[in-house]
């Protein structure tokens, strides 16, 4: 059952038009990512979803609400992670989490949901005090607080250090076995390819893709390439002539095998059959990333 | 404890976190008026004031700088603040609407500054002899003051760029607007095309009503007239620039 529903957004800045006509719908308990590079119009998408602003044009419904007709009601449903919004500097942590516990109608215990995400030593602290992580998962702590259905994170891990953003992943992960359904903005590949169920691809204000990671590569290339040495000197023919295999080419001491489906097992069988064995094995497989460039044009960072 | 309660009490918390704020709002009008009460002079009744004594003519005039202390320094620079952190921004995605952060902080610096007033009106009393107001109307003009100069405060916190532009904004107006009070010189001194201009001014009309009420008096018209004027062009100005992010 889909629990958010875009249906063809539109919006527009003056006379720049920032999306235009993105349609998808996000599944019940998946962690839905929506990937795109700088100023694709990621943020205005979930900032439609979140009810933050109002789209010029298209349907939205999350859990069955129009964001901007019943708000108040979205408001207890769905928790948000915004990119740079902060918190009062010498708030601490225990005083911000009483605070928007008290905004909403079933909050979840807050000394819970503060140990689950490792900050308990951290409740007598002040907001200026904490780290860059710290300061995440406080503000992932607050989209939580409300209990809500959907948890919307915009740019969550931007900014944090490589180990720093393994434990947030980690995180997110928790959250979806608890039943939220997440909505995952972000531009770093390691980490959609890594999380996300499906991926919503956003270029120039356009829905360029949307698929799982692993159907998002393999439509676009689905080749794969073996390298090795071989042991012994072997006839090309005899890889040349399997089903899997479109082509084969050497590279120094080095045999190059191109080919589709389960090649790997095809590859090795027939070279057991000659008694050679392949050293120095590497499988090269087309990467998100390549995915990318090859759905827009381009490389997400630039 | 209610939404708005809980909020009323962290912004209340927080402003005692800063320590130059606490001071200059809520330590430094008391510390000026027993200044001003140690000097002799003004204490004694003055032939050239009709008798009145200095110290009964400054009371109100720190009763009015306290309030701008919290309109016109607190609250534009708390808000700018909060806007250019996203902490109101933040405070959109919950159930929670941020006019009700504005409601806590225009409440808490009312309350703040009703504090201040009190405290001057018992260390006046106390230690240099001036009476406690002897009109009720006194509350009242007290709440317009506050009233007109909160608009004000809020004007600037919606025109302002970001807090330094806020802080700025602030201290430009502070000292023209306590000099119509008549922190320099007292309105009785002013000369009278001064003291028509003070009498035009939020706090100039703010001063007079206290005087005039605390003198037992009712408040002149002109005076409510005025401080209400402020607070409905400032405060519609305000309402009409205002922006969350």
């Amino acid at each position: 059952m889909a629990i958010i529903e875009v249906d063809s957004l539109v919006k527009r800045y003056g006379d720049h038009t920032v999306v235009g006509g993105v349609s998808f719908a996000v599944e019940q308990g998946e962690i839905f990512g929506i990937l795109g590079p700088n100023g694709a119009g990621k943020t205005t998408t979930v900032e439609c979803i979140e009810g933050l602003r109002s789209p010029d044009g298209g349907a939205i419904r999350v859990c069955g609400i129009d964001p901007q007709r019943d708000t108040g009601e979205l408001r207890q449903l769905l928790g948000a992670q915004l990119q740079e919004s902060e918190l009062p500097d010498k708030l601490k942590v225990s005083e911000a989490m009483e605070l928007y516990s008290s905004f909403y109608r079933n909050p979840v215990d807050w000394r819970e949901l503060i140990d689950s995400l490792h900050l308990t030593d951290k409740i007598g602290t002040q907001f200026r005090r904490l780290s860059g992580g710290q300061k995440q998962r406080l503000s992932i702590a607050l989209a939580l607080i409300g209990n809500p259905r959907v948890a919307v994170l915009d740019e969550l891990t931007t900014g944090l250090d490589p180990q720093a953003r393994r434990d947030a992943w980690d995180l997110i992960e928790g959250i979806r076995d608890r039943g939220v359904t997440i909505v995952l903005v972000t531009h770093f590949m390691e980490e959609a390819e890594r999380l996300c169920d499906r991926l919503a691809v956003i270029d120039a204000g356009k829905l360029v893709a949307l698929d799982s990671p692993a159907g998002l590569v393999s439509a676009v290339d689905d080749r794969q390439r073996i390298r090795f040495r071989p042991s012994a000197p072997i006839d090309h023919a005899v890889l040349a002539t399997l089903p899997e295999v479109t082509n084969v080419e050497r590279a120094g001491s080095q045999l190059v095998v191109t080919g589709t489906g389960n090649l790997l097992l095809a590859v090795t069988t027939a070279l057991a059959r000659h008694q050679v064995i392949a050293g120095d094995l590497r499988v090269e497989q087309t990467s998100l990333d390549d995915a990318f460039v090859a759905l827009t044009g381009r490389s997400i960072n630039n | 404890m209610s939404t708005f309660s809980r909020l009323t009490l962290t912004e209340i918390k927080l402003f005692f976190r800063e320590p130059a704020a606490v001071f200059f709002a809520l330590a430094f009008p008391p510390i000026l008026l027993i200044v001003l009460g140690s000097i002799p002079a003004f204490r004694e009744p003055d032939k050239t004031l009709g008798g009145a004594r200095v110290i009964e003519l400054y009371a109100p005039i720190i009763v009015a700088l306290a309030v701008t202390m919290f309109a016109i320094s607190s609250l534009p620079q708390m808000f700018a603040t909060y806007r250019e952190k996203g902490v109101l921004r933040r405070m959109r995605t919950t159930p929670v609407k941020p006019v009700m952060m504005l409601g806590a902080q225009l409440l808490m610096c009312t309350i703040m500054s009703v504090v201040v007033m009190l405290v001057l009106l018992v260390i006046g009393r106390v230690a240099f002899d001036v009476s406690l107001p002897k009109q009720p109307m006194y509350l009242v003009c007290y709440l317009l003051v506050a009233l007109a100069m909160l608009a004000i405060g809020l004007l600037v916190a919606s025109l302002a760029p970001s807090p330094k532009a806020a802080g700025a904004i602030g201290s430009i107006l502070f000292f023209p607007m306590l000099f119509t009070a008549g922190l320099w010189a007292p309105r009785d001194t002013m000369s009278s095309v001064l003291r028509r201009i003070s009498d035009f001014s939020p706090l100039g009309a703010g001063v007079q009503s206290l005087q005039d009420t605390a003198a037992g008096h009712w408040p002149q018209l002109l005076h409510v007239a005025v401080m209400l004027g402020w607070t409905i062009v400032a405060g519609g100005l305000a309402a009409r620039y205002f922006r969350w992010e």
